[in-house]
């Protein structure tokens, strides 16, 4: 951890993990949001209305969070990340660009009249406002997304006269295959945290026998959105993303699977620690021939492990790479066996009664946003040991003149803003949630409002 | 084209200045305007439903630098990497001081965002100023391409730069005052009673110290950056530029003696946009330039490849005409003076 570059790369992974814990939640939650409002439109019933409000509320945190935390993302490129800015900046700059000039004026300028200006808007404007910033911040999610992609598996560009990486074709960038499957995978990702975040709030409500009509709703709506979006986690997203890393990153489909030998039929590694020096897997436990099939739909197919590459074209961090593949699919996994429980108990009309399960929906809550940080940081090792895959190398992308010093000390301040701002966000998140849904009780009495500050 | 995208990002960065910085001015007033809880939560209301759009214009003018002049955003991010990381700390302090406020009420919750609120808004305009003054200095580039510049070194002119040094500070003092008249001449025209009377009484307090600096820092300028010497002799028309300002300045004087709230702002944008144009003006076709020697970036040197440029107008230009749009919309469903109630900001009080 002493080298300049070590210290950028830790500098971009600390503050881009931390960033990502509220975009998540936010992405999801717009969808939940319009899902309420849309119920609120159509049964005129105002309990959908107050609980949009109090989804609301709890969004318009996690967005403050998320923007303050995600404006030092667009400039650490040039700060941190100089050399490799100069390189590419001329295509991804175009989506990064863009993420700002068609999502971030839609999401911020509708933003603020829905959390301002229902009373302005009526009913029918106020749905549309909260579509709005929903469209926003899903279509910023996909402009970020696909200049990553671009970054996993570059396409549409043409190396110039001096080796500049020039764009080529706008829509070889924007509809980059890789971008399409990794959006679909990210945003059920986020799905799945804003449907455990929304049950795990109405399970407590339900624990603790308190507004419990509201209770019942967010429990329903995280479990019925979120038994779909665990399902097509695995299938068909996660499973494409897995087929487009063995097509195009061989080295990282091995080393995430901890797979160090070629071989016929190879077993998928359910558990087990990697251990890089002596090429193998220590204590494992292996289902035969699972990984050939998943991989070629055929149970003794060749499977290239880490010794078919040169050691240069190995990720330089193969055990966190494999934890985090494991997290991410174990839990994933998981996600799914849950939420078909929860499902079938709502089926049966058991689920709001049958505290076992509440406590365990309530419990689940850091789950998905371990999952979600565990996918992104499968990707993004993954990636190693190229900036841009096969194009780029990771040493050749940090910036000349910003020595470890410099570097280590805005990574320090980071750490100890952010740890503020954790701190600040749980407070006013369990304030909320401890306020609840319902509005505070008669208008003018002030013992209300003292008990509940 | 290189100069068309120039054009566009100073565009860009000018809307920022304009938009945000009025926020921000408010936010460097807002201790001495507002005293009381209500007063204060006037101000926070002026700019609550806005802040984060204007904001949005630094992202957007940032990622339109990034594709089209990808040699000067790692270039000048890299080399201004410690003051850009304090800009990126304040904006994270105001941001969360603007939205986290109203979510309690309390005797210590209140003034500590209060203060959060002015003290980063008063430290970013200084910081941006210094950074104007920074490009227009010229930073000590070498043929890589890069710079570091410490955060201070002798406070001089010198070959060994810092980011603070005097004619910097100047800058930097000159933007604060910019902006503060900016800000009050905003929430004047916000709000009643005793916040909208303060703010009367400190735009006009303001004004003769932001005429003076206005002065003394062209005629520094002149001096410190040849170039523009060079562009106003060879095109004499630029002179329009600083007449633009010094109309804005005027119009800030006379409207306000009419008491025409709204007029005086708007002089205040045209004074910024008419001081803003001049500096781009000045240092055309330089993006940035380096201390006493060839190794300026231009237009022409920092540019991303052509196809990139040509289809990056045809979305800019659909995506701005989208975003003005949001912005008359909202700006109009906010329109008026700020009424501060006890519903629909925040609850629980």
């Amino acid at each position: 951890m002493n080298s300049a570059l070590d210290v950028h790369r830790l500098h971009f992974a600390f503050t881009i993990t931390f960033h990502y814990i509220f975009p998540q939640l936010t992405m999801g939650l717009a969808l939940l949001m319009v899902y309420l409002k849309t119920k609120a439109l159509r049964t005129g019933d105002e309990h959908y209305n107050l609980a949009a409000r109090f989804w609301a509320r709890i969004f318009g945190i996690n967005f403050a969070v998320g923007v303050v935390t995600g404006i030092p993302m667009e400039f650490q490129f040039g700060t941190n990340w100089a050399e490799f800015s100069k390189a590419a900046g001329g295509v991804i700059g175009q989506t990064l660009a863009m993420e700002g000039v068609f999502s971030f004026f839609l999401e911020s300028s509708f933003l603020g009249l829905f959390l301002f200006g229902e009373k302005k808007l009526g009913r029918i404007g106020h749905w549309w406002a909260g579509f709005l910033v929903f469209l926003g911040s899903w279509l910023s999610g996909y402009l970020i997304v696909a200049t990553d992609a671009w970054m996993q598996h570059p396409t549409g560009y043409a190396l110039g006269p001096n080796g500049e990486i020039q764009l080529s074709s706008f829509w070889g960038l924007v509809l980059n295959r890789w971008a399409l499957w990794q959006y679909a995978h990210t945003m059920i990702g986020a799905v799945q945290t804003g449907c455990f975040v929304m049950a795990a709030v109405g399970a407590f409500y339900l624990l603790t026998k308190r507004t419990e009509s509201y209770g019942r709703t967010f429990v329903k709506a995280g479990v019925l959105v979120g038994v779909a979006a665990s399902l097509l986690q695995l299938f068909p997203t996660g499973d494409m993303q897995g087929k487009l890393i063995a097509e195009y990153q061989q080295p990282t489909l091995a080393a995430m699977e901890g797979l160090f030998a070629s071989q016929p039929t190879a077993p998928l590694a359910i558990l087990g620690q990697p251990d890089v020096e002596k090429r193998r897997l220590d204590n494992p436990l292996e289902i035969p021939g699972m990984l050939s099939f998943l991989t070629y739909r055929n149970w003794s197919a060749h499977v290239k492990g880490l010794d078919s590459f040169p050691e240069e074209l190995w990720p330089d961090r193969i055990p966190i790479l494999y934890y985090s593949y494991h997290a991410m699919v174990g839990l994933g996994t998981i996600f799914i066996a849950v939420q078909l429980l929860a499902l079938l108990l709502y089926w049966r009309k058991r689920l709001y009664t049958s505290r076992w399960m509440l406590w365990v929906l309530m419990l689940c809550v850091p789950l998905p946003y371990i999952a979600n940080t565990a996918g992104w940081m499968t990707a993004e090792i993954g990636r190693q040991p190229w900036v841009i895959y096969g194009l780029m190398r990771t040493a050749h992308g940090a910036s000349p003149r910003v020595g470890a010093g410099n570097a280590w000390f805005t990574l320090i301040g980071f750490m100890g803003m952010y740890s503020v701002l954790a701190i600040l966000w749980c407070f006013l998140m369990g304030r909320e949630i401890h306020l609840g849904p319902e509005p505070p009780a008669a208008p003018g009495s002030s013992t209300a409002s003292v008990a509940a500050d | 084209m290189a100069t068309i995208w120039f054009c566009l990002v100073a565009l860009m960065v000018a809307m920022y200045v304009l938009l945000d910085g009025f926020d921000l001015g408010a936010g460097a007033i807002h201790l001495w305007v507002a005293k009381t809880d209500e007063e204060r939560r006037q101000v926070l209301a002026s700019v609550g439903p806005v802040w984060d759009g204007n904001e949005v214009w630094l992202l957007a003018a940032g990622g339109t630098l990034y594709f089209a002049f990808p040699q000067l955003y790692a270039s000048a991010f890299s080399g201004f990497y410690l003051p850009l990381m304090m800009v990126l700390w304040l904006l994270i302090l105001r941001g969360i001081s603007i939205e986290f406020r109203n979510h309690v009420h309390s005797l210590v919750w209140d003034p500590l965002w209060d203060f959060l609120f002015c003290a980063s808004s008063l430290l970013l305009a200084v910081f941006y100023g210094a950074a104007l003054g920074n490009v227009v200095r010229g930073v000590p580039l070498d043929k890589s391409g890069y710079f570091f510049e410490p955060l201070w070194t002798d406070f001089r002119l010198g070959p060994e730069t810092g980011i603070l040094d005097w004619y910097t500070v100047l800058v930097g003092l000159f933007t604060l005052a910019a902006l503060l008249l900016h800000g009050s001449l905003w929430v004047q025209m916000k709000t009643t009673g005793a916040v909208n009377a303060r703010s009367r009484t400190i735009a006009e307090r303001t004004f003769w110290a932001v005429v003076t600096l206005t002065v003394v820092v062209t005629l520094i300028s002149f001096q410190v950056q040849p170039q523009i010497r060079i562009n106003f002799a060879r095109w004499p028309m630029g002179y329009a530029f600083p007449l633009l300002a010094a109309a804005g300045a005027l119009g800030v004087k006379f409207f306000t003696g009419k008491q025409n709230e709204r007029n005086a702002f708007l002089s205040s944008c045209v004074y910024l946009a008419g001081m803003l144009t001049s500096v781009v003006f000045g240092v055309y076709p330089l993006v940035l330039p380096a201390r006493s020697s060839d190794f300026s970036l231009t237009v022409d040197s920092a540019k991303a490849g052509a196809y990139g440029l040509k289809i990056g107008l045809i979305w800019w230009v659909i995506g701005m005409m989208l975003a003005t749009g949001y912005f008359v919309f909202v700006y109009r469903s906010f329109a008026g003076k700020v009424v501060v109630g006890s519903s629909e900001h925040g609850h629980g009080d």
